[in-house]
């Protein structure tokens, strides 16, 4: 039986600070932590290299921790058959913005759309960022935990 | 004098009987061809990620029953199986191997579904798709010997399944299997050679398979893309490195081979319930030891994922320490399938349209959540 | 007064009128029992072909029902026969909507307009023995010409709806209307032909063995082009529920609603008789002098239950592939036809002009393996799929693992 691996944040981290130096902030036991002002490159970089070949992207999800939104990306090589997470943590409360993978990874289309709609983090570069869920006009963000 | 045309907007649902549900697609027509697909969501938004906030673990698996109503049974194991993972615990093997059994028969459910509408949308008068439900109503009373529901079944629970099936359904489950092998080879005779459905699906809307891995479509619309990608076969959960199966996948990443796929994948899961019944054991369904109010430590967090019927279901949880979810995000298949809607469509005729869009077999509550 | 109809008049072969006319006449100055009786007929006619659409929709329902693996509606009186007066006192019931935008007075007209042409349609066709309304001499042609009108309607529907919709369904009637004529025009020449009349009391009296074995080709030309021109399925597109919701008639609601359906049915109806005039022989059978009428329905019946067949067996054709269908399978084997026919009434036929039973045998015997032959060659020769795939990459992104299956 086939069984995908994730990769280590080590081994992750270390691929990423060679080939993007300062793009990693912490790491976790099978997660890496980068910039979030980076992201787009260090996508680009997860998807392109041989060994990395992330060339699906799972999921792209925000979490609101109060102090900071955690980004957190879900990639899977499909040739490979390894998995990864990658995360930014973006701080603040408003006009938050983060480069988008729309470029890199189509399938981030709905979900990007799906977080600037719920969780108010904007995606610069993405070329139809407007609300999916709720209608233009809706106010605030509801999956923030300050939203009741 | 040349005729003067232009192009021609229509707004396709929310009201409209082959949008599967409340989905609104903007298409811009030079005739009958497609110029510009723009989809438009959100109509049966419910929030299901915000109320799952507000509820205990055990309590969000009755919201997972209506993201994806036609395959309740799958949803419920994805969040199960994520709320396992925040844990580290496994449930027992009859439980494992109960939730397989039924998450094939709902995936049979969910693909006779998926099948019936596509011939529908194809222009057959109601013939194939009563063919399909006629299965499909056998399947739901099975579902209703275990758990008294139907369609919101909310059948497992985190730790296992809510109840051991009752006697009677073993028989009963024999009974339809074997009723059920005549009935689907009466469905492939009347389908799978229909010259009409060759002519209209044949070589209709391609999805090469870059491109379904770049949008992220995962299920029988990836397979059908040539991409050999089951998350059954390549992480396998529950009791699936238990039984043996083939992944059938496409080779002309057609509308007809996303049909194809899923009638083989029919095939496939009787093969796994077959395996299911004759592999499975008495013993415990649920684990008795975990709490019925489940508090994981605070910070755990992870991403539960299945092959559902319409593709890569997932569940990312993270746990502040609190008897509910911190965060509840799912990763609905059919809303990432439809990022393909555009490649899909554009180009393609207002007839083609539809059906390409019933080959991708969406499902509103699960894109709208 | 003792009024005397003219024995060449057009009314005279038809005995119900001659009854009422002698009936009224005895008490009528003879112009006014003319038009009383005229229109004492047409109200039978027209209440005969409206209570048949009704009852037509009913068999269709319940046999689609039986196809679909349900009963069908079966509540409404003995096996749900009043369940189309259940269905049409809902239909009056409903507001009578028109749209903002809409063409009041085109829109209003529609169901007038398909309900006309199918009432005169059925004047011509023989129920029985002398029973046509009026035996008109040209009753083919009178068939061919009025039966298309209906797409004026279908158009005046489309257009007058404000409806993209309905417009959509309207552009698909008309393109494949005109396409259709053209092989149901030919392929009605040859039954002309062998019958050697346009009458349809003539046709029928020709039958000495059913057109059904003489021209087969034929048949299938007129049965599928008909289909295309009733929109049903495979050929459902101008009103294809699944794409375009219901077409022309989107719009359209309550008892405006209720009549363009019972055109829709009744048309199907009237096609049916017409088929089975042409081609089963209409009335003719044992007894035919007393229990014609049974005979007329037996077959239309037959018919009917064929559409309907059709109708819950076939998904539908894309537009484009309909068209396809009519000039590049259906003119060609027209034309066939009417070459073969003509050869074989050119070599067959008597002094006099008119074929023997025996001589019709022969043209059978010659025009079905015709038929096998011909759809057998067009069948392969005519590959119709749709767009090719034109680029195909070579490497197919397939992990290296476990089974593939492929088609």
């Amino acid at each position: 039986m086939m069984q995908v691996k994730a990769l280590s944040g080590d081994q992750l981290a270390e691929r990423l600070e060679q080939a993007l130096p300062d793009s990693v902030v912490d790491k976790i036991s099978d997660e890496v932590w980068v910039e979030p002002a980076r992201i787009a490159e260090v996508a680009r970089f997860l998807k392109e290299d041989e060994d990395l070949d992330f060339q699906f992207l799972n999921s792209v999800s925000a979490v609101d921790f109060i102090e900071y939104f955690a980004l957190v990306y879900h990639l899977t090589s499909l040739r490979k058959q390894h998995t990864a997470i990658v995360k930014a943590k973006v701080y603040g409360r408003d006009e938050l913005v983060v480069p988008s993978v729309y470029q890199v990874w189509r399938g981030a289309d709905f979900q990007e759309r799906e977080i600037w709609d719920l969780m108010g983090i904007r995606f610069a570069g993405h070329p139809n960022m407007k609300r999916i869920m709720l209608w233009e006009g809706f106010e605030g963000h509801p999956l923030r935990k300050d939203y009741l | 004098m040349p005729i003067r045309t232009e192009p021609m907007t229509v707004n396709v649902g929310p009201q409209h009987p082959s949008t599967h549900g409340v989905f609104r697609l903007r298409i811009t027509f030079d005739g009958e061809e497609i110029l510009e697909v723009e989809p438009i969501l959100g109509y049966l938004h419910r929030g299901s990620e915000k109320l799952a906030e507000e509820r205990n673990y055990v309590q969000v698996v009755t919201l997972t029953d209506r993201l994806d109503y036609t395959s309740s049974m799958i949803n419920n194991q994805a969040y199960c199986l994520a709320v396992e993972k925040l844990l580290g615990v496994e449930p027992p093997l009859r439980a494992k191997f109960l939730r397989t059994l039924v998450a094939e028969l709902q995936r049979i459910a969910s693909h006779l579904v998926a099948v019936g509408f596509f011939i529908q949308e194809l222009g057959a008068f109601g013939t194939p798709l009563m063919y399909a439900f006629r299965s499909r109503e056998r399947i739901l009373d099975l579902f209703e010997m275990l758990c008294g529901a139907r369609i919101t079944v909310s059948y497992m629970r985190p730790g296992g399944v809510f109840a051991d099936a009752p006697p009677d359904f073993w028989p009963a489950l024999t009974q339809f299997m074997h009723d059920f092998a005549i009935e689907f080879n009466e469905f492939e005779q009347l389908l799978l050679e229909n010259e009409i459905l060759l002519v209209r699906t044949r070589g209709v809307s391609p999805l090469p398979p870059e491109m379904a891995i770049n949008c992220s479509v995962s299920g029988p619309v990836l397979r059908a893309s040539g991409v050999n990608w089951d998350w059954r076969k390549m992480d396998p959960y529950d009791a699936y490195d238990k039984v043996e199966f083939d992944v059938p996948v496409g080779s002309h990443w057609d509308n007809y081979d996303r049909f194809w796929v899923r009638m083989q994948e029919v095939r496939q899961s009787m093969r796994i319930i077959d395996q299911c019944v004759a592999q499975i054991e008495p013993g415990p369904v649920r684990l008795v030891d975990l709490p019925l109010v489940i508090r994981p430590e605070a910070g755990a967090e992870a991403y539960g994922r299945v092959e559902a019927s319409k593709g890569e279901l997932g569940f990312y949880l993270v746990s502040d320490g609190g008897i509910a979810p911190y965060r509840c995000k799912i990763r609905s298949p059919s809303l990432i399938n439809l990022t393909v809607t555009e490649h899909l469509l554009v180009g393609w005729k207002l007839a083609d349209m539809i059906v390409s869009l019933g080959s991708v077999d969406i499902n509103m509550g699960e894109v709208d959540r | 007064m003792n009024c005397q109809l003219a024995a060449d008049n057009i009314l005279f072969e038809n005995a119900l009128y001659r009854v009422i006319y002698d009936a009224v006449g005895s008490f009528l100055p003879c112009w006014l029992a003319y038009v009383a009786a005229g229109l004492a007929i047409m109200l039978i006619l027209v209440n005969a072909v409206l209570l048949g659409a009704a009852l037509v929709t009913w068999f269709e329902r319940r046999l689609l029902g039986r196809f679909h693996n349900r009963i069908g509606p079966n509540r409404w009186g003995p096996f749900g026969l009043l369940q189309p007066i259940a269905d049409l006192a809902k239909l009056m019931t409903k507001e009578d909507l028109i749209p903002a935008g809409a063409d009041k007075i085109t829109f209003s007209l529609v169901p007038l307009v398909m309900m006309a042409p199918l009432l005169l349609m059925t004047a011509v066709i023989p129920f029985s023995k002398n029973t046509a309304l009026a035996n008109l001499n040209v009753g083919v042609l009178f068939i061919l010409a009025i039966g298309s009108l209906t797409t004026v309607a279908i158009f005046m529907a489309g257009w007058s709806s404000n409806n993209r919709y309905a417009l959509f369904g309207a552009a698909r009637a008309v393109a494949v209307l005109i396409s259709y004529e053209v092989p149901v025009v030919i392929s009605l020449l040859g039954v002309v032909m062998v019958a050697g009349s346009m009458s349809l009391a003539n046709i029928v009296q020709a039958q000495a063995i059913p057109f059904l074995l003489v021209q087969p080709l034929a048949l299938l030309i007129f049965l599928t082009g008909m289909s295309a021109e009733l929109n049903r399925t495979p050929f459902d597109v101008a009103e294809a529920e699944s794409e375009i919701i219901a077409g022309y008639h989107i719009e359209y609601s309550g008892i405006k609603f209720a009549l363009i359906f019972a055109a829709e049915t009744g048309a199907m109806l009237v096609v049916a008789a017409t088929i089975a005039t042409l081609f089963l022989s209409g009335w003719v059978g044992p007894f035919a002098e007393y229990i014609g009428w049974f005979w007329f329905l037996l077959k239309t019946l037959l018919v009917l239950f064929v559409f309907v067949w059709i109708r819950a067996t076939y998904p539908r054709l894309r537009v484009d592939q309909i068209m396809a269908l009519s000039w590049k399978f259906l003119l060609p084997l027209s034309l066939i036809n009417l070459a073969a026919t003509t050869l074989e009434v050119f070599f067959l036929r008597d002094s006099a002009g008119t074929l023997a039973t025996i001589d019709l045998w022969i043209m059978a015997g010659i025009n079905i393996p015709l038929a096998l032959g011909c759809i057998f060659l067009f069948g392969n020769l005519v590959p119709e799929n749709a767009k090719v795939l034109s680029v195909r990459p070579t490497t197919v992104v397939v992990p290296a693992v476990a089974t593939v299956e492929v088609r």
